[in-house]
């Protein structure tokens, strides 16, 4: 394993040396000392692993495809946002709009994420072992976000086709956001994720919601509304 | 954009260290407002017959000194000036209301920046490091401090318009985010006989939370009634003689995070100002919640 400083070489540093694919492809790295510095390990487009010991600042993981990104404390202001493939998994709590129109692979928080977790996603997988706060999967159109402990108010406003499970409660549901049966191929989906992201959970106990569809096309009953 | 952050020394042995350990969140804080900085210090607690004013006069070589003794022998009352850059740290055992008539009358010139028994204020345009140098604040000791960088969106760039803002005895706030209805509740208070110094929205904030103290709330209500009346976007973080308070706007899309030790309790925009504290990398990390007051030291 290949350790980087960000103390010593910055993120500039950090980031050229993940980024030159040639020599970075496969291999393991750790940083150290991120000292909740922005940008850390965005834009991986190759197989690695990376583990960033300590907490981090904005846009950790952002745009990544491929990369397993490890991070042991707290991630700041979008992590993992617009993430195509690969995985980011924080071990404490994240701030707003974690996966934030990520398109695919999968995010793991440990502990609980802030407001707008999940805005907008676009096929990602997030599972949250804690809590979410307002406004989490808001215009959410595909992937799944599992909310192991509770979610804040106006969850899934205006979603589209994301498919959201909430073991705990839920302060309030946004517009056209509805409880929906949970059948058994939502049961396996959400087995399967939850053991990808190692976190412990009974799917049984989980609830799920999604679009009641009715947002899809204009309905001249709802012209007052505008 | 702007920078806030707030220091609270639960462990009462790192008070010597207080001005050495809150320079780098200052600091770090630069890129989010460069224009201008302010710091409220929060140490040397006067007698309870006494007053401490924070005065500060756009001339560099204004003579705090003779205007401490013509407030001495115009009130007949003990007063003692230290002089600190552009600003004057002013002690006295007369009435509060007296000093400023008095100030008013024959120094209109002079700006009162706070006041209280402990709380002291210094702000100044310019580069904050800059400014937390000049005010020879890094060997300073205290229990907390709160601090703003700042980059001007509502108002112009000077000294008047940087934060922090008094809110009334050893009270005072800055401010992330700009307020939509600061212009109708200026004119509101004005009714109630509040004055302005500046056409910034922070201080209609901060005059707000003065008036609302005065007519007798305690903290908790004065920002829980300003979470209903108060328009627009802001994390605050609050100066208190005790500690400090944090309160975000409804949608709180401000950004804020907070981190507490058994040793220290901070809050910051970004997490980077906050990692420079020793213990930080052990710290409890959360996002505040929207519409929900925290407070530290005092209820």
């Amino acid at each position: 394993m290949d350790i980087l400083d960000l103390k010593e070489v910055g993120v500039r540093g950090v980031n050229s040396v993940l980024h030159d694919l040639e020599l970075s492809r496969n291999k393991s790295y750790r940083i150290d000392n991120p000292m909740g510095q922005h940008a850390i390990a965005c834009g991986l487009d190759a197989q690695m692993q990376v583990q960033i010991e300590g907490h981090v600042g904005f846009y950790c993981g952002g745009m990544n495809q491929q990369a397993e990104i490890m991070i042991k404390g707290h991630a700041g202001v979008g992590v993992a946002e617009n993430m195509m493939s690969g995985i980011v998994h924080v071990s404490g709590n994240a701030s707003e709009s974690a996966g934030a129109t990520a398109h695919g692979g999968l995010l793991v928080i440990e502990g609980d994420a802030s407001s707008r977790c999940g805005i907008s996603m676009k096929g990602v997988d997030i599972v949250v072992g804690g809590s979410v706060g307002h406004m989490s999967a808001f215009m959410a159109q595909s992937g799944n976000l599992v909310i192991c402990g509770d979610a804040g108010d106006a969850l899934g406003d205006s979603i589209y086709e994301a498919i959201l499970y909430v073991r705990g409660e839920v302060a309030s549901l946004g517009a056209d956001c509805i409880e929906k049966e949970m059948r058994a191929e939502h049961m396996l989906k959400l087995k399967e994720i939850l053991e990808i992201s190692s976190l412990k959970a009974d799917p049984t106990e989980f609830r799920r919601y999604g679009s009641a569809r009715t947002l899809y096309n204009f309905d001249i009953d709802n012209a007052d509304a505008y | 954009m702007c920078g806030i952050v707030g220091l609270y020394l639960k462990n009462a042995e790192l008070q010597s260290q207080l001005g050495s350990m809150f320079k780098p969140m200052l600091v770090e804080m630069s890129s989010r407002g460069p224009d201008s900085a302010g710091v409220a210090i929060y140490r040397n607690p006067v007698e309870s017959s006494q007053i401490k004013f924070s005065l500060a006069h756009s001339n560099p070589g204004f003579l705090w000194e003779t205007l401490g003794t013509n407030l001495s022998a115009s009130l007949n009352c003990e007063v003692s000036t230290s002089t600190v850059a552009s600003h004057c740290i002013l002690i006295t055992d007369a009435a509060e209301t007296e000093v400023i008539s008095w100030l008013q009358t024959n120094y209109p010139e002079v700006r009162i920046v706070g006041s209280g028994k402990s709380i002291e204020i210094f702000k100044e345009v310019g580069p904050p490091e800059m400014v937390y140098e000049q005010f020879d604040l890094e060997k300073a000791s205290g229990t907390h401090m709160i601090g703003h960088t700042r980059m001007a969106t509502e108002s112009a760039v000077t000294t008047a318009g940087s934060h922090p803002f008094a809110t009334g005895a050893d009270l005072c706030l800055v401010h992330n985010g700009s307020l939509s209805n600061h212009n109708l509740l200026r004119v509101k208070l004005e009714h109630e006989g509040i004055t302005f110094q500046t056409e910034n929205d922070t201080e209609v904030a901060a005059a707000y939370m003065t008036w609302k103290i005065r007519s007798g709330a305690t903290l908790r209500q004065a920002l829980e009634d300003g979470i209903n009346e108060l328009d627009g976007f802001y994390t605050f973080c609050i100066g208190t003689q005790d500690g400090f308070a944090v309160v975000r706007d409804p949608i709180a899309c401000k950004h804020a995070v907070m981190a507490e030790t058994d040793d220290w309790v901070a809050m910051a925009t970004e997490f980077r100002a906050i990692a420079h504290l020793p213990g930080s990398d052990q710290a409890k990390i959360w996002e505040p919640e929207p519409s929900t007051i925290y407070i530290w030291g005092e209820q």
